[in-house]
């Protein structure tokens, strides 16, 4: 440190620690130092003497333990007969399963609630307005909790679907069915030569993104606009399509069906999924979008101005001149709102979803008891999870900052 | 020429018309609903839709809302009302206003506390609020705190009056020590104080050492990590052992030596003096007093607290708290000092990092392990620490900002008129960094206040607590959601937009910037 | 770093508990009301009313020992618990005893140091369905969705007993009652499963209770009772016996209308050494003599408990069952008061 690398010209004195300012602070930090010890030194034997007294102990071997019980969404596989561990990889792979949905869909609420509380339509602005109020002022757990009532009510039994003269029934070609339990999908079935496809498909989208920058060239160096809209939608679709028609259709789609209890086949996105990502991103989505409108507000007037006198469309304007110079105030809040999701996924457990929460701080904790080792672990999961969020997103700031030169 | 002109021109007007009035479609409503509602295809398209939209809620809400039955005993006797038509169960609100509001333990003869006490909340809060206020008025939010905890813990008026009165001594001995008695004696009461302080230190190092060996033994060297802590463990009992001495003797002339300017000495004396007041004194003046003037109200438990009160309790206890809390860390992340300023680095990011629902779990299952076995916090005590230390870090975040924003100038300035650390943040920073960090800080409050309701899940029985639990479990309600979710969404929105409203007028009113 | 430094903060904040005498005993007899942990709320086993007041089965025994230690009835303080919280509260001393439907289990009773004193309900987990599914048999639930209430032993009972019977099944845990049923009702879940006592409450309460039907199969043992912490037995005794003179009241046609009477003195020795007219089992438990015939009188013996709370003249309508006393082919037994 600078201040020891002084030269002491007067002898020292102890009361230098104290009066002499490039001492001063070596002293409160040794003071600080000693009081974190002591403190520690009270908290851990507090711990140690408490822990003693109810005959436990500090162990992780739960975690190798047989958890016993069922989880429904499993990202990867898992038994009643794996271990706690394996469960609450389980659940860490369903936070952040929700949290990347609720991000991205908060985002497209967001940017799409904010710029249509500036539209020049009243009755959208107001109902815009009422939106970002509502759920800005009314807690999360609530709306989690509304909107999963919501969802659980209006939306048909499966049993509705079952009978002579069904109350509901499937939609889009009977391939999609809406149930209170879920959404049932068409699961794509990979047949011989699938991959074929596969890779065809990939080269297409490859090849929209180098028409796009050759187009984009052209219009630079040469002045030629060339349409790229519809050529990127025939390019997206066509070569695939071809390709599946003439291998003869490899690639299937496996519908799902009402079978027994439930609709069976297909892949399913279960209730509480939907119901907890919704609640998350539209509450979030009121909050981006109050920062997308402070965002958009902060551009001056000048820059709409000018470029309305080049001739472009609102449309453009808001898309090519103002959006992407908002995008800067923008972002540093959006980073915040996406750790809020994150953490407030936690809440899954009011609708029970199976998270990290659920399982390592819910079942897991109550059923072994060790509720100090598993809030232990769930913290330090949240942590990892959100210290690893800001830093990619701190990355992509940095990225996107106005280069000064 | 002139004459064929004059006769192929057959009427020249010589008076000015009388303006027309503007075509119907520019004016008044129509022009507002053509500009507002369908100026081009995409409006009228929005409009269309957003209108549409509108009518389905309204069409699905109003028959609900306007059947809703307000006088039943049960969801049964609703149901048989209503007769299988759709209506809402208001009925519910009615029969369980009470708990809603304050919990099922409160005694209900002192729901009128409550009220006084919350009444007195906005006349406490709006001298701080509203800065055209007379400052005089600042007095009666100082009071408040011990007004109002004695309003809803009840017990004897004289606990709350004698800290009161203990306080306010503390700053009477704080203003004796520091400028009012001659040097000569101050240096007295500073050697000892010192003394005290230097030998009362040593002995709580030394303890903290024997603690810090009684650790190490238990952890053991079963394993290579306990190992490794048991290592750790000794050193610093090692450290703490050759430090207990010179550390006490250290602080302790630290205090006798600055009997010249008082700073420290002042302070130390205050802090030992409100310390043995509130062990040694509190209790028989308490009990003294009550004694001789008997004013008390029924005691109720804090774990009684329960509705809506209980959310408006931890929500202002915890912003209170956590607003002094938050400016130590935010000082503490901008200090110059490694140690302290990773200390409130660590602190702030960590508590940042964890969802507020896993510091409660801590709050409930852990802390209780923290404290010395003999020892008993109330859960409530526990949740407000936790939930304090949440929102401090949120607003030290905040107040970090509003320092960042100063000018570099203003820091110099104050350096250059010679004021210490202390004078200068609280004279020139701290006022500055504070009013621009305002509506963050407010931004924070409403959402610790939302966030309050997470308690529920620790079953303590604020608004949603009493909703999930006491009422949805009831024999007479078992089925009821929307009524009572409906009803406590209202209640927090009325509060929340209220604070909001608040703080964009402050806005508006700090912006001393013209555009 | 002391004591006083935090019996200094606690007097500040007013909010102290006071500190823990030696033995759980002394120390409810000094407070002067016992801590009592229950749930946030079963019909029939622990509620609040519309005036706050504590009711239930659970509830009672909580009574029957403050009566029998404090002889008064009513100088509890009911600490609500989720399952979640109920055995951190009991270790950490924050509660004395738990009544809270809490299953005993090998590892609650050895491995989390705890000391169940009783069986005050022997229940078991069981399923309940749309009668429209036409389901009889729990073996026919393959495929099934199957809401579970979170917080005891149940998921772990579903998990064994669909893997033994080789079915699948998809789970939807919840945490509340309530919101398990409106999940239920609404056709969200197929199934819904708890303890068979529970299931039977909340049926009750259902708009056309007659639309559901429980399926016979009992998938588990869950005796239910009230627990202490390990290593103090003087306390763990108390609750063992108060809950068992509750028991032999009931044996002994000791009820809270003829207690007055009999315990005047009767030619039943038993009855006199229950009641405290004979012997010393009362100082022997740190008690007064006629401990026991408060714990009765407080809200009467067993079978009025259960009557009177989850009875069949009650909306829960439970029948003894397992419940009965042993002489009625029941399990509920009690050691003999000598």
């Amino acid at each position: 440190m600078a201040t020891l690398a002084d030269p002491i010209k007067e002898s020292f004195r102890p009361s230098m620690l104290l009066n002499d300012t490039r001492y001063r602070s070596l002293t409160f930090q040794f003071i600080a130092l000693v009081a974190i010890i002591a403190t520690m030194a009270f908290i851990g034997g507090n711990l140690v003497r408490n822990l003693a007294e109810a005959g436990l102990n500090i162990s992780y071997d739960f975690l190798g333990a047989q958890a016993g019980y069922d989880i429904n969404q499993r990202p990867i596989p898992y038994e009643s007969t794996d271990t706690h561990g394996r469960a609450a990889i389980v659940g860490l792979l369903n936070t952040l399963i929700v949290a990347i949905l609720g991000c991205i869909t908060a985002t497209v609420i967001g940017v799409v609630a904010g710029v249509l509380r500036l539209s020049p339509n009243w009755l959208v602005r107001k109902i815009m307005a009422i939106y970002v109020e509502m759920f800005r002022n009314v807690p999360v757990l609530i709306w989690i909790l509304i909107i999963f009532s919501i969802m659980i009510s209006a939306t048909p039994a499966p049993r509705d679907f079952r009978g002579e003269d069904p109350t509901a029934s499937m939609m889009l070609f009977d391939s999609v069915a809406v149930t209170n339990r879920g959404v049932f999908m068409p699961k794509p079935l990979l047949g011989d030569g699938s991959m074929l496809v596969i890779g065809i498909f990939i080269a297409s989208i490859i090849g929209i993104f180098f028409f796009r920058r050759y187009a984009r060239k052209q219009l630079f160096d040469h002045g030629r606009l060339i349409p790229t809209l519809w050529p990127s939608v025939g390019l997206f679709f066509i070569p695939a399509i071809l390709a599946q028609i003439v291998l003869g259709g490899p690639i299937t789609l496996e519908y799902p069906e009402l079978k027994g209890f439930n609709f069976q086949g297909g892949t399913t996105i279960r209730g509480s999924l939907i119901a907890l990502w919704f609640a998350l991103a539209i509450y979030t989505g009121a909050f981006i979008a109050e920062n997308v409108r402070a965002g958009i507000l902060a551009i001056s007037k000048g820059q709409t101005e000018a470029a309305a006198a080049l001739g472009l469309r609102p449309g453009r304007i808001m898309n090519l001149v103002v959006l992407p110079q908002a995008l800067r105030v923008i972002i540093p809040p959006l980073i915040s709102q996406y750790l809020n999701i994150t953490k407030n996924s936690s809440l899954a457990i009011a609708v029970g979803y199976m998270d990290l929460t659920g399982t390592l701080g819910g079942i897991t904790l109550l059923q072994t008891g060790r509720a100090i080792e598993a809030v232990l672990l769930l913290m330090l999961f949240y942590l990892t999870i959100s210290l690893l969020i800001s830093f990619f997103m701190n990355i992509y700031n940095n990225a996107m900052k106005l280069k000064e030169r | 020429m002139s004459d064929t002109h004059a006769q192929s021109v057959a009427f020249v007007r010589e008076t000015e018309l009388p303006p027309a009035p503007p075509p119907v479609t520019e004016t008044g409503a129509i022009k507002w609903v053509r500009e507002n509602l369908f100026s081009g295809w995409f409006n009228t398209l929005l409009t269309v839709v957003a209108f549409y939209f509108v009518a389905r809620i309204l069409f699905f809400v109003f028959p609900w809302f306007f059947n809703g039955v307000w006088d039943a005993a049960s969801i049964r006797e609703c149901r048989d009302v209503l007769g299988g038509a759709t209506g809402a169960c208001f009925a519910v609100l009615v029969d369980r206003w009470d708990h809603l509001l304050f919990g099922f333990k409160y005694p209900p003869d002192g729901y009128w506390r409550i009220v006084v006490a919350f009444i007195l909340l906005l006349g406490a809060a709006a001298p701080a609020l509203f800065s055209k206020l007379p400052r005089r008025l600042l007095l009666f939010t100082a009071l408040y705190p011990f007004v109002a905890y004695w309003l809803i813990w009840g017990g004897s008026l004289w606990l709350p009056m004698t800290i009161l009165g203990i306080i306010i001594a503390t700053g009477l001995v704080f203003r004796a020590v520091s400028s009012q008695i001659p040097v000569n004696m101050r240096q007295m009461v500073a050697a000892a104080i010192g003394m005290i302080c230097g030998v009362g230190l040593s002995y709580l190092l030394f303890i903290g050492a024997k603690e810090l060996v009684f650790i190490a033994n238990s952890i053991g060297t079963a394993s290579l990590g306990t190992s490794f802590a048991y290592g750790v463990f000794w050193l610093l009992a090692i450290f703490t052992f050759v430090f207990f001495i010179p550390m006490g003797m250290f602080v302790g002339y630290a205090i006798y030596n600055s009997y010249e300017d008082g700073g420290l000495v002042s302070v130390v004396t205050a802090l030992l003096f409100i310390y043995a007041a509130l062990v040694y004194l509190l209790a028989p003046i308490a009990s003294g007093l009550n004694a001789v003037i008997p004013i008390e109200l029924q005691a109720v438990a804090s774990r009684d607290l329960g509705g809506f009160m209980l959310n408006m309790i931890l929500g202002t206890v915890c912003v209170s708290l956590s607003l002094p809390l938050g400016i130590v860390l935010a000082l503490g992340r901008q200090s110059n000092m490694p140690l302290i300023k990773g200390v409130c680095v660590v602190f702030i990011e960590f508590i940042r990092g964890v969802p507020l629902i896993t510091l409660l779990f801590v709050a409930n299952v852990m802390l209780a392990y923290f404290m010395p076995p003999e020892s008993n916090f109330d859960l409530i005590l526990r949740v407000i620490i936790m939930i304090t230390m949440f929102s401090a870090a949120y607003i030290a975040e905040v107040i970090r900002g509003g320092l960042a924003a100063l000018p570099k100038g203003q820091y110099e300035a104050a350096d250059s008129l010679g004021l210490d650390y202390a004078r200068s943040m609280r004279l020139i920073i701290l006022p500055q960094a504070l009013k621009i960090s305002i509506p963050g800080i407010v931004n924070v409050a409403v959402g610790l206040f939302k966030d309050t309701t997470l308690v529920s899940i620790i079953s303590m029985f604020d608004l949603v607590g009493m909703i999930r639990g006491p009422i949805q479990n009831s024999t007479e309600w078992i089925s009821v959601y929307w009524e009572v979710y409906g009803f406590g969404a209202m209640l927090f929105f009325i509060v929340c937009y209220s604070i909001s409203q608040y703080s964009q007028w402050l806005e508006r009113q700090l912006q001393t910037d013209h555009r | 770093m002391n004591k006083s430094v935090f019996f200094g903060a606690l007097t500040v904040a007013g909010l102290m508990a006071g500190a823990a005498a030696a033995t759980t005993l002394e120390d409810v007899k000094a407070r002067g009301k016992l801590n009592c942990g229950v749930t946030t709320g079963v019909p029939g086993f622990a509620e609040p009313d519309a005036n706050g007041v504590w009711q239930g089965f659970d509830v009672a025994v909580c009574r029957a020992v403050a009566a029998a230690v404090l002889s008064d009835s009513t100088a509890v303080e009911f600490v609500p618990t989720t399952g979640k919280t109920r055995f951190t509260a009991l270790a950490s001393g924050e509660i004395d005893m738990l009544a809270r439907n809490t299953t005993w289990t090998f590892s609650r009773d050895v491995d989390l140091k705890f000391e169940f004193t009783g069986v005050n309900y022997y229940d078991g987990q069981g399923f309940m369905v749309p009668k429209a599914l036409g389901v009889t048999s729990a073996k026919d639930l393959d495929g099934a969705t199957v809401c579970i209430q979170t917080g005891t032993t149940t998921e772990l009972n579903l998990a064994d007993f669909f893997r033994a019977n080789g079915i699948s099944y998809e789970p939807v845990p919840i945490e509340t009652g309530a919101e398990a049923v409106q999940q239920y009702i609404a056709g969200a879940c197929d199934v819904y499963t708890t303890d068979a006592s529970a299931l039977a409450a909340q049926r009750a309460n259902f708009e056309v209770p007659g639309d559901h039907a429980l399926l016979p199969e009992i998938i588990s043992k869950e005796p239910l009772g009230p627990l202490v912490r390990h290593g103090d037995n003087e306390w763990g005794d108390i609750v063992r016996w108060t809950l068992n003179a509750l028991i032999t009241a009931e044996e002994l046609g000791v009820t809270s209308v003829n207690i007055e009477e009999l315990s005047a003195g009767t030619n039943n020795p038993e009855i006199n050494r229950l009641l405290g007219a004979e012997g010393e089992l009362g100082s022997m438990l740190g008690l007064e003599p006629e401990w026991a015939k408060r714990a009765v009188a407080a809200g009467g013996n067993y079978g009025e408990v259960f009557e009177r709370n989850i009875g069949e003249a009650t909306p829960i309508g439970l029948a003894r069952g397992l419940n009965a006393q042993w002489t009625d082919g029941g399990l509920i037994y009690s050691p003999p008061f000598r």
